[in-house]
């Protein structure tokens, strides 16, 4: 797996491991991380000192690391437990003294190499559980579900996993990359943590970028970087638009590659960083057909426990599938939006509204693609770039 | 003085497979779907229950046969 | 005295079959989320519980009056040990197979926001045992069962049943929410 350098952020992929693991008591821990402004980087960004705290005041609280690695277009954690496991183990170990932890498990999913990460983990308190996959195994519930012996699908998210999780004891999942910058944090301080990204968001994060670019991979760089710079050591073949967030993502036209990735400026686009991926999408592919792609598979990885979802994301794939091969529908759009409306906000779990948002992003940034399409025609044919005439 | 807090009528959407019952007692807070799952009509996800539907609430909440939905 | 707690007895029990008959046949239209004219869902769902604690009741009172009228000959182990009786002891002990499977579905159903929806259905499930059970205790045991009016009850109540359970078996049954749709969309 390609690892690309950028700029000299080499902290996660460049930092051996450490002598001795720093110890913290819970209140040092929690000063650390928000003194640091660390949020999560599985993908929903919460900040991360929220999460610990909701553990405070339980007794024994299981620890998670999650590496389930479900979005088939992310590398990033896959390519941590590969090259610095110890900064992953050293987090586990950090916020599991800190919490108290009766039990600290390294979770990974079936696209990472457990090897790397039992080297690391040997003899250190922490259990690597190679579980089943799937896009949903990764989230939250689903992954304690699986690791308490029940089927790996999401539970109501009224009970929160910190009040009741593996084996009904409160549970603190962080995302691996998120605990190897624990790691960090813990060795170097709040401070020299905040003199990379921004001051909103601060630190590095992993990204992995895929498409038509020559090196697809993981970099890291900067939290905040433009889009066009985390881009370039992978040297992007004249991208018409980029998928910034995976499966669940929004696109970024062309005209708006240098974009920084920071919240604010990603929210106009209807997009937000996730957990960094990004997708490029260059000149001779059809972006329809894409989205119809991920829309189906995406329907396919549904759950199948929530009535709107089993039944409105086929049915929006169905659709997007329709347009993407020209069928002259002309209620298409309006019918691919509906089941859009009718699966936000009505699941378990976040996985139709992240569908959701993928299609409502295709059909606005790609609006003259999909005017070809209705005529029955496609955007390649006349070379159409992504919604020049949707500029904001 | 107590402040009465408001209470929200939640859907467990792992349980419901669209029986209907709550949507027939509460036409105010809920609709249907066309593959009768609930839709809320406050354009919130688990909508608000007015102190007077109170009683309609918990009603549905008992007689839904999946046990999918209750107050919090 | 005695001919009124036999007369309680043999009337409880007969009222009773009819009843949960009701409660089957509305269990089933339930479960399929169509509405009854005049009741709605939330009605059909209500009736039916109403009408399964109601036969619960009767059959409470059947028990009971049975076992103080001393004509009945109903001991204590009768009511938890089937087929000791001295009268028509199998048929007999297919009402007191009866009253236990009805005590732990009624338990089950009574607790089911503690165990579960799972428990709670596969649970509920032996319904369709105790059903046929308590029609054969009758049938045997009851003391009319051979009159033509008790018969033509019976035979109400399996039709009532054998329709419900014909009409949800048949191939033409469209379940709801996604094996509903699920056609929909196959087409």
């Amino acid at each position: 797996m390609t690892t690309m350098a950028s700029r000299d952020t080499r902290r996660l992929l460049g930092t051996p491991p450490a002598e001795r693991l720093p110890r913290l008591t819970l209140a040092q821990l929690l000063a650390l991380v928000e003194d640091a402004g660390l949020t999560g980087r599985g993908g929903a960004g919460f900040p991360t000192a929220i999460k610990v705290r909701a553990v405070a005041e339980a007794r024994r609280p299981v620890l998670v690391g999650n590496a389930m690695e479900g979005e088939p277009l992310s590398m990033k954690d896959a390519v941590l437990l590969n090259r610095a496991p110890h900064l992953v183990v050293e987090g586990l170990g950090v916020v599991g003294q800190a919490i108290g932890a009766g039990r600290r498990v390294l979770a990974i999913g079936p696209d990472v190499d457990p090897g790397d990460a039992e080297t690391a983990a040997h003899g250190r308190g922490v259990e690597v559980a190679p579980l089943e996959g799937g896009f949903v195994a990764g989230q939250e519930s689903a992954l304690v579900n699986q690791l308490s012996g029940r089927p790996a699908v999401p539970s109501d998210p009224l009970v929160r996993v910190t009040t009741r999780g593996v084996d009904g004891r409160p549970t603190l999942v962080l995302n691996a990359e998120t605990l190897a910058q624990v790691a960090l944090l813990a060795r170097y301080g709040a401070d020299w943590f905040r003199e990379a990204g921004t001051a909103e968001d601060p630190g590095t994060s992993l990204f992995s970028i895929s498409g038509a670019v020559e090196h697809p991979g993981v970099v890291e760089a900067a939290r905040g970087t433009a889009l066009s710079d985390v881009l370039a050591p992978a040297l992007p073949q004249d991208p018409v638009a980029v998928l910034v967030g995976g499966y669940h993502g929004a696109w970024l036209a062309g005209w708006a590659i240098d974009t920084p990735l920071t919240a604010p400026a990603l929210r106009q686009h209807g997009a937000t960083v996730g957990a960094g991926v990004l997708h490029v999408l260059g000149r001779g592919t059809c972006p329809l057909r894409v989205a119809a792609d991920i829309a189906a598979y995406l329907a396919e990885e549904s759950a199948q426990q929530c009535g709107p979802c089993v039944n409105g994301l086929p049915r929006m794939a169905d659709g997007l599938r329709r347009l993407a091969r020209r069928v002259p529908d002309p209620g298409l759009p309006a019918e691919i939006d509906r089941m859009r409306m009718l699966v936000t906000g009505r699941g378990a779990c976040a996985h139709p509204d992240g569908t959701a948002r993928m299609v409502a992003s295709t059909m606005r940034v790609f609006a003259p693609h999909v005017d070809r399409h209705l005529a029955g025609h496609c955007g390649l044919d006349r070379g159409l770039d992504a919604g020049r005439e949707v500029r904001r | 003085m107590s402040r009465r807090s408001e209470r929200r009528l939640h859907v467990d959407w792992t349980r419901c497979d669209g029986h209907g019952a709550c949507a027939e007692l509460l036409p105010e807070l809920l609709a249907h779907d066309e593959w009768g799952f609930p839709l809320s009509r406050t354009g919130e996800r688990d909508p608000v229950v007015p102190p007077r539907l109170q009683e309609l609430a918990d009603h549905a909440v008992r007689t839904c046969p999946l046990m999918a939905l209750r107050t919090v | 005295m005695n001919g009124a707690l036999w007369a309680l007895g043999r009337g409880t029990g007969i009222v009773a079959l009819v009843v949960f008959t009701i409660t089957i046949v509305l269990g089933i239209v339930t479960r399929s989320g169509r509405p009854v004219p005049g009741l709605g869902r939330s009605g059909a769902a209500d009736v039916h519980r109403t009408a399964a604690l109601t036969g619960t009741a009767l059959v409470g009172v059947h028990v009971g009056s049975l076992f103080l009228d001393p004509y009945a000959q109903l001991r204590l182990v009768d009511l938890f040990l089937p087929f000791l009786g001295s009268y028509r002891p199998l048929w007999q002990g297919l009402g007191t197979l009866a009253v236990e499977l009805l005590g732990i579905v009624t338990v089950v159903s009574l607790l089911r926001r503690q165990v579960g929806p799972r428990v709670f259905r596969a649970v509920h499930w032996l319904t369709y045992v105790f059903w046929p059970v308590a029609l054969l205790h009758a049938l045997g045991n009851g003391t009319d069962a051979a009159t033509p009016w008790f018969r033509g009850v019976a035979v109400a109540c399996i039709a009532a049943v054998g329709l419900a359970v014909g009409w949800r078996t048949a191939p033409s049954y469209a379940g709801r929410g996604w094996h509903r749709i699920s056609r929909r969309v196959a087409r």
